[in-house]
């Protein structure tokens, strides 16, 4: 048999599933991310209701009152399906590792200036509670959201807010040769010290939200785009003036993690304001009721973190929050 | 100062413990609405031991680790069109099966471990329960992606989320998934985690893949064993669940029993659809159904459930039927799809001659009795052109929704198993002892059932015709039949030189 | 109960260079486990528990450990785990 023939007799049937045809046409074969991600969710034939929510089919798009015609018009800018997230995240952490242990090893910790180290209790040591918040609610996300490209998506950021956590929980005992002074401090102003009281509040309100997508905007979008820019880019930048500059070699994740994630609300952001008036309408009324809420629970921990600065700190974080949703079509 | 020794166990527990807290701005109970109306009772969280104790950087680095050593031999297997090396294209009715079948499952699992990853109350077993939850979604990912260059060269294989909601044989693993993702979160976790992942997915991925490494399926092999590396850690949080849920509180037990007998069943008779790849589909079959069965159900699953006695907990009600079905099952299944094999969205086909002596060797009590004769006679039908499938719509089993095909194995082994009972008036209809009794524990929720034939009747799929139906499923013309008939056939033909038979069929 | 036959635990490994020492590792520890080569995959069992020791397969390859690298080559195993720093052992009790 000639090379030709068995050329030939190789060619493909058809180049992508069924269902990318439809959507993008049969010219060229489908992306990785594309295959990963579209139309895995069931949408017909329920079979039972769950006992645990009689009001629902298992997938339903009633859970939010935001309306899609397709749940699948957004896309993850970043093109995240399991194999390309865990490979990102793999490479992040092996620069983590590496980070993490050369600061142990030389115990560099031990050299910063007292008050470096006791901001840090303070203000960012508490700061994993918070994340560990934003697990459960990405999980909340994911289990009461629709369709893949956004349910997958808020799967993969609640385990980054699991690592972040325990980031946060290893810079506590980075800080007391392992012991849990720092961490125990931390849980006690979280669920005592004033300063902290209208965060928790806000955050426990966000456990009860009956709706997943005002979740979406409260957590990922207000809470995280108050807060990430606050404390791990401005505060960061606070304590490396102050001679905390090692600090800056733990918490690169995090301002990296931000700045990547900011990508995709964004998208999400801009795609269902763009679907619909009703839909912007909605969308910026419960980043105006977050933004508000939560700037006001933020202040007391941003007054304790920049002094009599925190206000004006804070204000900027949130003027450049809603000129970047703006930007995205939202009226606020 | 001097960093004081962690080790793995208590560095573990210092990072996945003590960031949750008790809320007071809300009530605990409207935070974790949904673990209590089940009757579980946990009174202390905390004596939720981890078996795996991987933190999130380990996590990423190890899959990462796994992910580039599978998508490097995907690529190389698309690059090398490693499909012609197959032992033969009839193989792929086991892979079309699988990614119309399982794939779904995993994403449904996936669903509901993230929904017990917020809901369930204990740090720990949220933390385990997102761990699998990621998993599971990786498990559909990457099947996904293996089969996409299968689905480049082969029928059958195009559509199978859209037929995973339709097709009347997938609603046998769509309604298990469901039926787990509809109950609260512990018996969500005992059916799915235990009674599927523990008792019996062994038998899924251990046999079968080892079967597609012996077919010349590398990429198949690749992705079911990768898989396998985590669902060692999902067995083991199937049994630590269970031990914990029985040590927390007596009221448990029968709770729990009651549930392991309830999706022992319902998991099982998912795998039927296993066993007929086992034994019919894999050209090449390194173990049969039977002795799988043996290895991984009688064995193993005696040697936990003797483990598990000291808690009180007894094998799966049924047990004996399931093990007496052994050399049954296959026969039983293949047979079907072979009558209504003008239905189905992959290739149907008497076992050849080798393969029926390998059937006899292996099924010396019930092959050549009970089902040689009925291969021999579609074989000869088809010869002479007066084979024809099925006219008639099987009646399906109200609960595992397979058509009424398993006998009595136990007495009668010809006389078909009929059960049926009566509720608000209505007959419903059963498989199985098995089946009827979950039914008549939980009828309300039966009675709800998307049965696909039902539902054919009533007009809700695409018409009345058979070809109505196929084109709502969006079968294509290709994609059923007899093998000997199809593109598949001819193509696999054309790419191994034999121009005659690429040309005519057999 | 005490000549009672424990049940078997088991270990499967995917039959890969990444395992060999595992493999090795389980022989010399578990001098009664039987190893049987499968199609893709290596089956260890043994009567009642089989242990992997870190320091047996550091021996093998000369270098560091990670008791967790098994979860790179694990494919399926019965008994109830005891996973730490210096082990992997499974048993039934």
């Amino acid at each position: 048999m000639s090379i030709e023939i068995s050329a030939k007799a190789i060619t493909p049937i058809r180049l992508s599933y069924g269902n990318l045809i439809e959507r993008f046409g049969d010219k060229r074969p489908p992306s990785r991310y594309q295959e990963a991600v579209y139309d895995v969710q069931p949408t017909a034939h329920f079979h039972y209701r769950p006992l645990w929510d009689k009001e629902h089919e298992i997938y339903d798009t009633s859970r939010t009152a935001i309306v899609m015609e397709d749940w699948y018009s957004f896309a993850d800018p970043r093109q995240y399906y399991y194999g390309t997230y865990t490979i990102a995240r793999s490479k992040q952490q092996e620069v983590a590792e590496h980070n993490y242990s050369f600061v142990e090893k030389r115990a560099l910790l031990d050299d910063l200036p007292e008050e470096v180290r006791q901001s840090v209790r303070d203000i960012l040591i508490p700061l994993r509670h918070i994340e560990w918040g934003a697990n459960m609610n990405n999980c909340q996300i994911d289990a009461m959201g629709y369709g893949t490209t956004i349910c997958s998506v808020a799967m993969f950021n609640a385990m980054d807010r699991l690592g972040m956590a325990q980031y946060i929980s290893r810079i506590g005992l980075l800080l007391d040769g392992n012991e849990t002074t720092s961490l125990d401090a931390a849980k006690k102003d979280w669920m005592e010290a004033p300063e902290w009281q209208g965060l928790r509040h806000a955050v426990e309100d966000m456990f009860v939200l009956e709706d997943w997508f005002e979740l979406m905007v409260a957590q990922n979008i207000a809470l995280d785009g108050l807060l990430f820019p606050l404390f791990w880019d401005r505060f960061e930048r606070k304590l490396s003036e102050n001679g905390g500059g090692t600090i800056a070699m733990l918490t690169e994740f995090m301002s990296d993690w931000y700045k990547e994630t900011v990508r995709w609300t964004n998208a999400l952001v801009k795609v269902t304001a763009a679907e619909s008036t009703a839909n912007n309408e909605l969308l910026s009324e419960w980043v105006q009721k977050w933004v508000t809420r939560l700037s006001e629970a933020i202040a007391p921990v941003a007054t304790k973190a920049f002094g009599p600065d925190g206000v004006s700190e804070l204000n900027e974080v949130k003027e450049e929050l809603l000129a970047r949703l703006g930007k995205q079509g939202l009226s606020v | 100062m001097a960093a004081k020794k962690l080790n793995l166990r208590k560095r573990y527990e210092l990072l996945t413990r003590g960031m949750g807290w008790e809320t007071s701005y809300q009530k605990m109970d409207d935070v974790f609405p949904y673990d209590t109306f089940e009757g579980i009772k946990i009174t202390d969280w905390d004596k939720w031991e981890d078996p795996f104790r991987l933190t999130m950087d380990a996590y990423w680095k190890f899959q990462a680790e796994k992910e580039k050593k599978l998508y490097a031999i995907i690529d190389s297997f698309a690059q090398n069109n490693g499909q012609t090396n197959l032992a033969d294209a009839s193989y792929l009715s086991a892979i079309k099966l699988f990614i119309t079948g399982v794939t779904p499952l995993e994403y449904a699992a996936h669903h509901g471990f993230s929904h017990l990853g917020r809901h369930f109350r204990g740090e720990g077993a949220r933390i385990a329960c997102q761990m699998q939850a990621i998993d599971e979604l990786r498990h559909a990912q990457t099947q996904i992606h293996t089969i996409s260059h299968y689905n480049k060269h082969f029928t059958g294989l195009h559509n199978p989320f859209h037929q995973s909601d339709r097709v009347w044989y997938l609603s046998v693993p769509k309604s298990f998934g469901e039926d787990a993702l509809t109950a609260g979160p512990f018996e969500f976790i005992t059916s799915i985690s235990f009674a599927f992942e523990y008792v019996l997915t062994n038998l899924l991925f251990v046999p079968f893949m080892s079967g597609a490494a012996y077919n010349g399926d590398m990429a198949t092999t690749t992705f079911g064993f990768s898989a396998q590396s985590d669902e060692s850690r999902h067995m083991t949080l199937g049994l630590e669940i269970i031990k914990f849920m029985v040590e927390q509180h007596e009221d448990n037990l029968p709770i729990i029993q009651r549930w392991i007998d309830k999706h022992f069943w319902r998991a099982y008779r998912v795998l039927a659809l296993v066993s007929a790849m086992q034994d019919y589909m894999l050209t090449n079959t390194p173990m049969s159904w039977k002795e799988a069965w043996d290895i991984y159900f009688v064995e193993n699953g005696g040697a936990l459930f003797e483990d598990l006695g000291r808690y009180g907990l007894k094998m799966p009600k049924h047990h004996e039927l399931a093990t007496a079905e052994a050399e049954h099952l296959s026969h039983q299944v293949w047979s079907v799809f072979c009558a209504l094999g003008n239905a189905t969205g992959f290739h149907t086909f008497e076992p050849s001659e080798e393969k029926m002596a390998w059937l006899s060797e292996k099924y010396p009590n019930t092959f050549d009795k009970y089902y040689r004769p009925r291969f021999e006679l579609w074989k000869r039908q088809k010869a002479e052109g007066t084979f024809e499938y099925l006219a008639s719509l099987p009646q399906l089993c109200q609960v595992c929704q397979i058509p009424m095909i398993f006998t009595e194995v136990e007495t009668d082994p010809m006389q078909i198993s009929f059960r049926n009972t009566k509720y608000k008036g209505d007959n419903y209809h059963f498989c199985s002892d098995g089946c009827k009794d979950v039914f008549e524990n939980e009828p309300e929720k039966y009675v709800q059932a998307w049965l696909p034939v039902h539902q054919i009747f009533q007009g809700n799929c695409g018409g009345a015709t058979v070809p109505e139906v196929l084109e709502w499923y969006k079968f294509q013309p290709e994609d059923g039949g007899d093998y000997f008939d199809s593109l598949d056939y001819r193509r696999w033909q054309e790419w191994h030189g034999n121009a005659e038979a690429a040309k005519t069929g057999s | 109960m005490t000549d009672k036959k424990k049940n078997t635990a088991f270990l499967i490994v995917q039959d890969n260079e990444d395992a060999r020492p595992i493999i090795e590792a389980v022989e010399q520890d578990n001098p009664e486990a039987s190893i049987q080569y499968e199609p893709g995959m290596v089956r260890m069992e043994c009567e009642g528990s089989l242990i992997v020791k870190q320091e047996t397969v550091e021996a093998l390859i000369g270098r560091d450990w990670d008791v967790q690298e098994l979860h790179l080559v694990l494919i399926s195993l019965a008994g109830n785990v005891d996973e730490d720093d210096e082990k992997f052992e499974l048993s039934w009790g």
